[in-house]
């Protein structure tokens, strides 16, 4: 530690310098967080999965509806322990950049099979009560300023609007929040019932179901015996875990992480030559100083310990300033619409940190190398 | 001496001098050339995918649905519907009677050949007339499908991203079985992107009974669409939704390209910032080490213009050389690159190619100069303000 003001000393020297150099390495890290909570939105289906859900679906695609007694035949399934019935409405309110997820749903088995969006036993009660009831997520809520017991238009591009009527009329009964870090909570979930008698095509025809099964051992066996109930029926169905579910959703958005992993590459090259450059000039400047320290007694492996410390100090004070940065803005999610849960989970903060440091000794190592293997002799002879 | 001489003596002497600070010149100029890189491929994205949607809508196409109805997915029309409007003024005649074909719009599941995951692809049922009302339907390969066969052709785009679209395999959806007898292109617009057969195949595989979802028309020339659309909306027999396809598309598709371009400018911003810091530096770097010489040629009788000019010319000559060979790159690697997102209006595919542009390529070398200047300016500031005396003292 004794060392420590002679690397602040360093630092010091050259204001400018190292103040653009802090500042590129910002921009760094902040991009890379930025990217990495990019991807972990694009992603959030994935990882919110449960391990002990599947998902039944139209074998021809998600698209094509399933009859709704299909829940109560799966629900007799073995191996089976709760079946809800979802069917993306789309909800659009007063304008079609208002779009976010709306899904009819049965309270129960709803609230039975997504036990991460719990709610009050008043506001289950009230959703139990109220036919055009509906919860809503904690940042849906926010972003339009709706308030319990607000009642609020939606359109649908799938659904239209209800028979004689401009628009589906919704109450909202409460508001969920997710207990996992990053989950959706920009959604808003309605009665099935409400729905089923207000449309005018596909009555008694849902969209997906989600089954919680009761052991998650056996997930792969009951997928297997519900694709069995169906087959050759006029709607078979494909069911598959949450994960994978999801994962092929995501990768039809498009192959957002080739383009991430290739960008947050491009950026680290770059800033890594901006930095490594930086530091071995500030060395060859210091050439005669580093002879006078190594002509004190300082040895070999010191002039290289204080030369790391400093690219080192550049590249982690930059990488935590970005990283916080990056942490800032993803709490304000700028992309809530199309991303529900942009966030930078702790993972990625970690890797960044040391991804920080091993810029810092990447950079900082040739020149530490140099000043380590300069002669003193020619040193003090260079001016 | 005159200013010019003097700028251009400096300046070529700066740039002779430049081998000898090859790291930090490399390094700002492949600073520039990563952002250049990176913008342009971004922006490639959201060019290709604006590409084939504006591909798609000719100006004198229209688009009927029914009222109400923001995409074919969720309009419906019936057969007497779909004879009225094809009886409606403005549309254009062909051999065989109006230039009209009333079509549904299905989705079916088709592994993505570059993950192997599924995805939504869209099954289109067209009318007789469907080549002449697009106008820009052009057989690649094998032949048209014929009409009251299960046969379908598929879009380039489709044949490229998704499994089994190859001329003579057969597809399976459901219990029904599709022959896949050609390939054609559209321009690259999004009906490149769909997978075509006979609308009256298609109807009873989906149970539709004798519905459509949409019809598509070909006007007399775009100025017909507003007597096509009055005679439509004043029909009392109809309830239409009428737009241009152009316009259809584009706002189908605006939460994409909106997040697209929202992503790539972010992205472009944080860079040049990155970069414009890495430019100073090793702009800064230059002038410091060189502040003996360039206080020996003011001694000598040099302005200071042209001292200043000078060290923009070297800033801008690197980022020029880093614009050009980003820029390079962006075209080599990523031009006519080939990718498919999700259209959430249908939930369908939209297969589209990556266009970098001559116009991305300008403004790209346009962006590297900004950001040169920029890098250059307050390095040469202070370079010419450097007080001779103390700096010829300088080590």
């Amino acid at each position: 530690m004794k060392f420590l003001s002679l690397v602040i000393g360093n630092l010091k020297r050259k204001k400018l310098r190292t103040v653009l150099t802090v500042l590129s390495a910002i921009v760094a890290f902040l991009l890379f967080g930025l990217l990495c909570a990019l991807k972990e939105g694009l992603l959030a289906g994935v990882n919110m999965a449960d391990a002990d859900r599947l998902v039944v679906r139209n074998k021809i695609t998600l698209i094509q509806p399933l009859p709704v007694n299909y829940k109560n035949r799966i629900a007799n399934i073995p191996g089976v322990d709760s079946v809800a019935a979802l069917t993306w409405f789309g909800g659009i309110y007063q304008d079609p950049k208002n779009f976010f997820a709306t899904m009819p749903v049965d309270p129960e088995t709803f609230l039975d099979v997504f036990r991460e969006y719990p709610v009050s036993e008043e506001t289950k009660k009230e959703w139990l009560a109220t036919r055009n009831g509906a919860i809503v997520g904690e940042s849906l809520m926010k972003k339009f300023g709706w308030k319990v017991g607000d009642t609020v238009p939606l359109t649908s591009p799938i659904w239209g609007q209800p028979k004689d009527q401009a628009a589906w009329e919704f109450k909202i009964v409460g508001a969920y929040e997710s207990t996992k870090k990053g989950g959706d909570t920009s959604s808003m979930y309605f009665r099935w019932d409400y729905f089923d008698e207000g449309k005018v095509e596909q009555k008694g025809l849902i969209g997906w179901l989600t089954i919680r099964v009761k052991n998650k051992d056996q997930a792969t066996a009951v997928a297997k015996a519900i694709d069995a109930e169906f087959a050759n029926s006029p709607y078979e169905t494909v069911t598959e875990g949450e994960g994978a579910f999801a994962s092929s959703f995501a990768q039809q958005i498009g192959d957002i992480g080739t383009i991430v992993a290739g960008v947050v590459s491009a950026v680290f090259f770059t800033i890594l030559l901006v930095a490594g450059n930086t530091m071995s000039q500030s060395v060859r400047e210091r050439t005669e100083e580093i002879g006078v320290l190594k002509a004190m007694g300082f040895t070999n492996g010191l002039v290289l310990v204080l030369v790391l410390a400093e690219s080192c100090a550049i590249a982690l004070f930059g990488g935590v300033v970005g990283l916080a940065l990056a942490a800032a803005i993803s709490e304000a999610n700028p992309f809530a619409t199309v991303l529900p849960s942009f966030n930078l989970p702790h993972r990625d903060l970690i890797t960044g940190v040391l991804a920080a440091l091993a810029l810092g000794m990447v950079a900082g190592a040739l020149p530490a190398i140099q000043a380590m293997r300069l002669q003193i002799a020619t040193a003090l002879r260079r001016n | 001496m005159n200013w010019l001489t003097q700028i251009l003596s400096i300046s070529f002497f700066n740039l002779r001098a430049l081998p000898e600070r090859k790291g930090s010149a490399l390094s700002a100029a492949f600073g520039i050339a990563g952002v250049v890189l990176v913008l342009t491929a971004v922006l490639a994205i959201a060019e290709g995918f604006k590409k084939a949607v504006t591909a798609t809508g000719a100006p004198d196409v229209a688009v009927v649905l029914r009222s109400g109805s923001d995409s074919e997915m969720n309009s419906g029309l019936s057969r007497e519907e779909t004879r009225v409007i094809s009886d409606a003024p403005g549309i254009a005649r062909g051999s065989k009677g109006p230039l009209t074909s009333a079509e549904l719009f299905v989705i079916i599941d088709l592994p993505k050949r570059s993950t192997g995951t599924s995805a939504n692809v869209p099954l289109r049922g067209v009318g007789a007339n469907a080549y002449e009302v697009r106008g820009n339907v052009v057989l690649r390969e094998g032949r048209f499908f014929e009409p009251g066969k299960n046969e379908v052709i598929a879009g380039a785009g489709a044949a490229r991203s998704f499994a089994g679209l190859e001329v003579g395999s057969s597809i399976k959806i459901g219990s029904n079985t599709w022959q896949v007898v050609g390939i054609f292109s559209a321009e690259g617009g999004i009906a490149e992107s769909e997978i075509w057969t006979d609308a009256s195949i298609l109807q009873p595989a989906y149970k539709r009974g004798d519905t459509f979802q949409s019809v598509y028309a070909k006007l007399n020339s775009p100025g017909s669409f507003n007597e096509f659309k009055d005679a439509l909306s004043l029909n009392p027999q109809l309830k239409p939704k009428v737009a241009r396809l152009s316009e259809f598309y584009a706002d189908q598709t605006t939460m994409v390209s909106d997040f697209i371009s929202q992503i790539g400018v972010m992205i472009a911003v944080l860079m040049a910032c990155g970069a414009l810091f890495g430019a100073l530096n090793t702009m800064y770097g230059a002038v410091s080490s060189r502040t003996r010489e360039i206080s020996t040629l003011r001694a000598l009788g040099f302005g200071s213009g042209p001292v200043v000019v000078s060290v923009l010319v070297e800033s801008v000559v690197l980022s020029l050389i880093g614009g050009i060979v980003g820029a390079a790159i962006a075209w080599i690697a990523f031009d006519g690159y080939q990718a498919s997102t999700l259209n959430w209006a249908t939930f369908s595919q939209v297969t589209f190619a990556f266009a970098v542009t001559p116009a991305l390529l300008v403004q790209a070398i346009i962006w590297s100069v900004v950001l040169g200047l920029l890098g250059g300016v307050f390095p040469a500031v202070r370079a010419a303000r450097l007080p001779i005396a103390s700096a010829l003292r300088e080590t």
